[in-house]
């Protein structure tokens, strides 16, 4: 009951203050959305105890949904350590993401309707980490798209909120193509989509193969692979990511709720749902390592010129996704729960501490604007300060727990893809620490770079918002040590159970545990973290200035950084434009001249011409096509015909 | 319940659904008194007949027996007895929800034109109550020159509603729409005689289970594939549409989209595959190019249109593709989807095409960029439009998603080129939607005119509401839907699945074949 509770209870907020949100008024909608979601929060807590510590994982079943044939799919809900963790995760941060909502949209004029997204955003989210079937799932997975679709598009009057919410609908659209296709793929494979069916086939296919697009594959791996697309999509990993840091078009709680723990984690928690699938597809996992450890490093690189506070962490979240998918590759799922459930909370810390600066600074974004400010919102600066803590990975904060996991499975891997992701998530450290505390020197310390309006202006945000703020610091500090032995420690196997599978031939963990390091590798990931804030402080503390002389010195390499690696550029090149430059050849080509030129008002019109000038040969090129198309579709129908041996029998009357 | 049963039994429920209509307009031609007091009474009866209607033909859904295969309801009567030709009436899985999407959109239709339509009221309504006497006739029909007669008689209202009531180029439109579909149904009708003189009977049932010479089959089924086809409308045949749909009224669009085109996925189904399964298989690879072509070509298409039913006349085309697609993979994932694919496109397009005649109604136009920001000034009407855009896009929880994710599931295992090709237009039918619905709802509210629009009104929400819940009803709970197509599908299949099998081996040979096995 509680769980059911715990995934419907946002739903029920969120179409109450959806369509009576004209009778119950603001407060009333504030009220309705965060009871609701924090409820269902009260209620994960029991559900986590009782599912993941205990060990009572079952189904829920709710009812029948599809079936047609051999394919069934129903409503249910799956509780096992991985759903109770995801939803306990979700519903928490969301919880405080709703409270802050209160005090940072007070100024908006549809908060009711503000309030519904951000439940039924949390009920998508909740019924994608429980679904008990790809069906399920993508139902789950779709509801997330289309209502951050709607939240990025929050602000519809803004032209470019309206092309970000396309964008990141239409990218996701991208990954789900991948995705369908891979249910198709598991369904062809298994006759099931049910995931405890497909799990317990899954290593009798070890050994399978399939045709599929004119190829002959291992079963296991295309399966995987199309999954993974998916994934790429949700998780905005490397090719599928453009939409993510436009993302922040939306209101700054928006970019807390999609960057910390929902949507973009969906793709990770596929990974780690189909692990079943995937340990038996070691190509597969070393394709998510490869993506997963090079979207790390490209993120990370842009990240280190941007100057939108918002972009910046934005940034940031995607590469600590490739983090995430780095341990997955790696067989190390676990770690890669674990670090996504810390970064949650970090992350949803870090975005609301920006939101909670861009409040104080009239709404300004841009961080070579700001300095200067610690000492005039001191709370804002401090949790912010934490949060930064936490993502450079500095013990004893969760960051360091969680990263430095996936740094030494990474490390443990005896895979090329294991080695190249371990160098790489290396040098990420580096690169994070740098950016983020670039961030955080730029923001708060030198000297006030505001005109002098906005200055007088600055002011600490109200406790509505930083009471959240406060929570997810101690999350932020906590929650890391707190989780560590549980998620990845040496009693993992039992608390995970069923959950998680990996072959005990690629684990990992275990290895890495049992692994007696030189000091130098143990310590490797902190000394680099320790190394980016030495070289960020020098940059923008000691000497300023710095920054600017190398950005000057390099500018190609400045400004294919500050473009995204042209990303965007190229996409609109390859695919935006041609598409709008095909359908209009289709459409006046295609449709116009040659199908209505051919057809109806050529053929009136021949008729009209032959009429009019009888007797005088035509030579209209149009009529010659027309003629040679005729003749050309007479010809290839008889001749299908006459294969099949049709004439001498034709028609009998 | 078997009480209902054998009462509705008693009754010849098929014939009354598809009279009652024609009833109704021989009323409305009864109305004497001045114009104003003729159109009022003829909007009431035909509001009300078609209301009774709708009602009278939950009974054929709630007395339908899901567990066989068999046609229910039959009636029987002698027409032509010298041909051999009869009246005979009967639905079965396959065509009986086609009958209640039928009279489902009917009152809606007479609602949306209830301001909308000024002249010549009363032949508009008895125009639509006509129409809706063949269209159910049409399936209903058991014989083939029943079917034949209702099949053409829906040209004949429809050609007269968009050359009469339409806008713009309708006499253009009217006579495109007229040709096309006339060209496509002569060589139907030349089949179907072939058909008869070879069986010796016009009785659907039986002609299902007589077997054609292969070779007259592919002829047989080409004349077929040219009407079907343009009904459908397959691409390149569709060009009828996007002008036709833009000079109809409004609610000559909606069943447009809504019943008529289904009538050529209905033929495919009802003819096509039980009768002539052999050339079936061996065109199958033709079906597939077009339908993936019409997907991915007229999704491009609708994304440059400037023009609102022109874009969703070309999505029309893009999402009938799909159910091309799925009748022709030939297992029950594909043809389930494919049948649950066109109710919720009659559903879904219905309800866009009544969505742009709203905003027709208040603005006179139906240029995209005139509009903008409706968000504000019209907050109903732009969740209306949102739940359709969605269901449109194949958002799951809604209608759209069931059909389309069944036939590529479907597709997939017939063949992956085929699906990996059609599951484009999954982003594609994303993008132009959500650039559709950007362009008129979102972005800000600045133009004089559009500010002074109002939002929906009593009678559009009474519209709407039930379509809203149709959509979503059949979005997450669309297991009473499929079960009733459940059996008749599976026994369909069953006889065309021993076909492929027969064929696919025989058959590698033949240019089709290898094509097919080079894709697989």
């Amino acid at each position: 009951m509680l769980m059911v509770a715990s995934v419907f209870l946002p739903l029920l907020g969120a179409t109450i203050a959806g369509f009576f949100g004209r009778f119950i008024g603001n407060r009333g909608a504030h009220v309705v959305t965060c009871l609701g979601i924090g409820l269902a929060a009260v209620c994960s807590i029991p559900t986590f105890i009782d599912v993941a510590i205990h060990g009572h994982s079952h189904v829920v079943p709710v009812f029948s949904f599809l079936v047609s044939g051999t394919f069934e799919a129903a409503w249910a809900l799956r509780y096992d350590t991985l759903s109770a963790t995801m939803v306990m995760t979700v519903s928490c941060v969301s919880t405080l993401i709703h409270v802050y909502s209160v005090g940072y949209m007070s100024h908006d004029k549809s908060q009711p309707r503000f309030m519904a997204y951000l439940s039924l955003f949390s009920f998508a989210m909740l019924a994608l980490v429980t679904a008990d079937n790809l069906v399920q799932l993508f139902f789950g997975w779709e509801g997330v798209g289309v209502v951050s679709y709607l939240l990025i598009g929050f602000w519809y009057h803004k032209p470019s909120a309206c092309a970000a919410a396309i964008k990141a609908f239409v990218v996701n659209r991208v990954g789900d193509f991948g995705f369908l296709l891979g249910i198709f793929a598991a369904y062809y494979l298994f006759d099931a989509v049910t995931f405890d069916v497909i799990f317990s086939a899954a290593p009798g296919k070890a050994d399978s193969t399939v045709t599929l697009f004119s190829h002959q594959w291992h079963a296991l791996t295309i399966t995987c692979l199309l999954l993974f697309v998916g994934a790429m999509g949700k998780s905005a990993q490397l090719f599928l990511h453009t939409w993510l840091p436009d993302a922040m078009e939306g209101p700054t709680p928006v970019s807390a709720l999609i960057h910390a723990a929902t949507m973009v984690t969906a793709g990770v928690f596929l990974v780690a749902r189909m692990s079943p699938l995937f340990e038996y597809a070691p190509t597969a996992l070393a394709v998510v390592t490869i993506v997963g450890a090079t979207t790390a490093f490209f993120a990370a690189t842009v990240g280190c010129v941007q100057n939108d506070i918002k972009r910046i962490i934005a940034y940031s979240t995607c590469s600590q996704l490739g983090y995430m998918f780095v341990a997955c590759g790696v067989s190390a799922y676990q770690g890669g729960i674990f670090h996504l459930m810390t970064h949650a909370w970090f992350k949803a810390l870090l975005f609301l501490s920006a939101g909670s600066v861009i409040h104080a600074m009239s709404d300004e974004q841009d961080i070579r604007k700001m300095g200067g400010i610690w000492n005039k919102i001191p709370m804002t600066f401090a949790v912010m300060t934490i949060g930064t803590i936490a993502i450079t990975g500095i013990p004893p904060l969760s960051g360091f727990f969680s990263k430095d996991m996936i740094i030494e499975a990474a490390h443990a891997s005896e895979t090329s893809a294991g080695h190249y992701a371990y160098l790489m998530t290396i040098l990420v450290a580096l690169l994070t620490s740098f950016y983020s505390w670039r961030l955080i020197f730029i923001t708060f310390f030198g000297v006030p770079r505001a005109d002098h309006h906005t200055m007088e202006h600055i002011h600490e945000s109200p406790y509505v918002m930083l009471i959240p703020l406060f929570v997810l610091s101690l999350g932020a500090v906590f929650i890391g040590g707190g989780f560590n032995e549980l998620f990845v420690g040496h009693g993992r196997e039992h608390f995970w159970g069923e959950a998680i599978k990996v072959l005990p031939a690629h684990d990992t963990i275990e290895r890495a545990h049992n692994e007696h390091a030189p000091f130098v590798i143990e310590w490797l990931p902190l000394i680099v973290s320790l190394a980016g804030l030495a070289v960020a402080y020098w940059m923008y503390m000691a000497r300023p200035g710095t920054a600017a002389r190398l950005a000057n010195s390099m500018p190609w390499l400045y400004r294919f950084l500050l473009n995204k690696w042209y990303f965007d550029e190229l996409y609109n090149f390859l695919f935006v434009r041609p598409a709008f430059k095909l359908g209009r050849l289709f459409w006046k080509g295609g449709d116009g001249a040659i199908i209505d030129g051919l057809g109806p008002d050529g053929v009136s019109s021949v008729v009209v011409r032959a009429a009019r000038r009888l007797g005088i040969v035509q030579s209209g090129y149009l009529y010659h096509y027309a003629f040679a198309m005729i003749i050309g579709i007479a010809g290839v129908v008889t001749w299908m015909v006459i294969r099949a041996g049709g004439f001498g029998h034709g028609v009998t009357p | 319940m078997t009480a209902l049963r054998n009462f509705i039994d008693g009754l010849p429920i098929l014939s009354l659904v598809t009279f009652l209509p024609l009833l109704g307009a021989g009323l409305i031609l009864a109305v004497r008194g001045d114009s104003e007091t003729v159109a009022r009474q003829a909007r009431f009866i035909a509001l009300w007949t078609t209301l009774i209607t709708f009602a009278l033909s939950l009974f054929i859904w709630i007395g339908f027996n899901p567990t066989t295969s068999a046609f229910q309801f039959e009636e029987r009567a002698e027409w032509l007895p010298q041909y051999k030709i009869t009246y005979r009436m009967g639905v079965d899985g396959i065509s009986m929800l086609f009958v209640i999407l039928s009279t489902f959109l009917m009152p809606l239709c007479v609602l949306a034109s209830w301001h909308s339509i000024e002249k010549m009221v009363r032949e508009y309504m008895v125009a639509f109550l006509a129409l809706e006497t063949m269209m159910i006739g049409m399936f209903c029909a058991m014989d083939m020159v029943l079917f034949y007669v209702f099949f053409e008689g829906v040209l004949i209202p429809m050609f007269l509603i968009i050359g009469i009531w339409g806008g713009g180029r309708r006499v253009y439109s009217a006579f495109k729409f007229f040709l096309f579909t006339l060209t496509g149904s002569v060589l139907l009708l030349v089949a179907m005689l072939a058909m008869y003189y070879t069986a010796g009977t016009t009785d659907i049932p039986t002609l299902m289970n007589t077997k054609f010479p292969v070779p007259m089959q592919y002829w047989l089924w080409l004349g077929l594939f040219a009407s079907f086809a343009v009904k459908v409308p397959m691409w390149p045949v569709h060009t009828w549409l996007p002008d036709a749909h833009v000079d109809a009224p409004t609610a000559g669009s909606v069943i447009l989209a809504g019943v008529l085109l289904k009538m050529g996925g209905y033929g495919f189904l009802r003819f096509s595959l039980p009768m002539l399964p052999e050339a079936s298989v061996y065109f199958t690879p033709l079906i597939y190019t077009l339908s993936v072509i019409a997907i991915i070509y007229t999704s491009l298409v609708a994304l440059v249109q400037q023009d609102m039913k022109k874009l969703i006349a070309y999505s029309s085309v893009a999402h009938m593709g799909y159910v091309t697609l799925g009748v022709f993979a030939g297992n029950q994932q594909g043809v389930q989807g494919a049948i649950f694919q066109m109710l919720s496109h009659g559903v879904v397009s219905g309800a866009l095409f009544l969505c742009v005649g709203v905003v027709y109604d208040r603005l006179h136009t139906r240029e995209i960029d005139r509009y903008g920001g409706l968000a504000d000034n019209m907050p109903k009407y732009a969740f209306v439009f949102m739940v359709f855009m969605l269901a449109s896009v194949g958002l799951p929880g809604t209608a759209g998603f069931v059909g389309e994710f069944l036939v590529l599931a479907g597709a997939f295992q017939a063949n992956s080129w085929v699906a990996l090709l059609a599951a484009s237009g999954v982003i594609l039918g994303a993008t132009y939607m959500l650039y559709l619905y950007r362009r008129v709802i979102f972005g800000a509210l600045t133009k004089a005119d559009v500010k002074a629009m109002l939002d929906l009104d009593r009678r559009e929400i009474a519209i709407f509401a039930p379509v809203v819940a149709v959509v979503m009803w059949m979005g997450l709970y669309p297991l009473p839907f499929l079960d009733v197509m459940n059996v008749s599908v599976t026994e369909l299949l069953n006889k065309y699945q021993a076909v492929v099998v027969s064929t696919s081996t025989a058959d590698a040979g033949t240019v089709g074949g290898s094509l097919l096995a080079w894709l697989r």
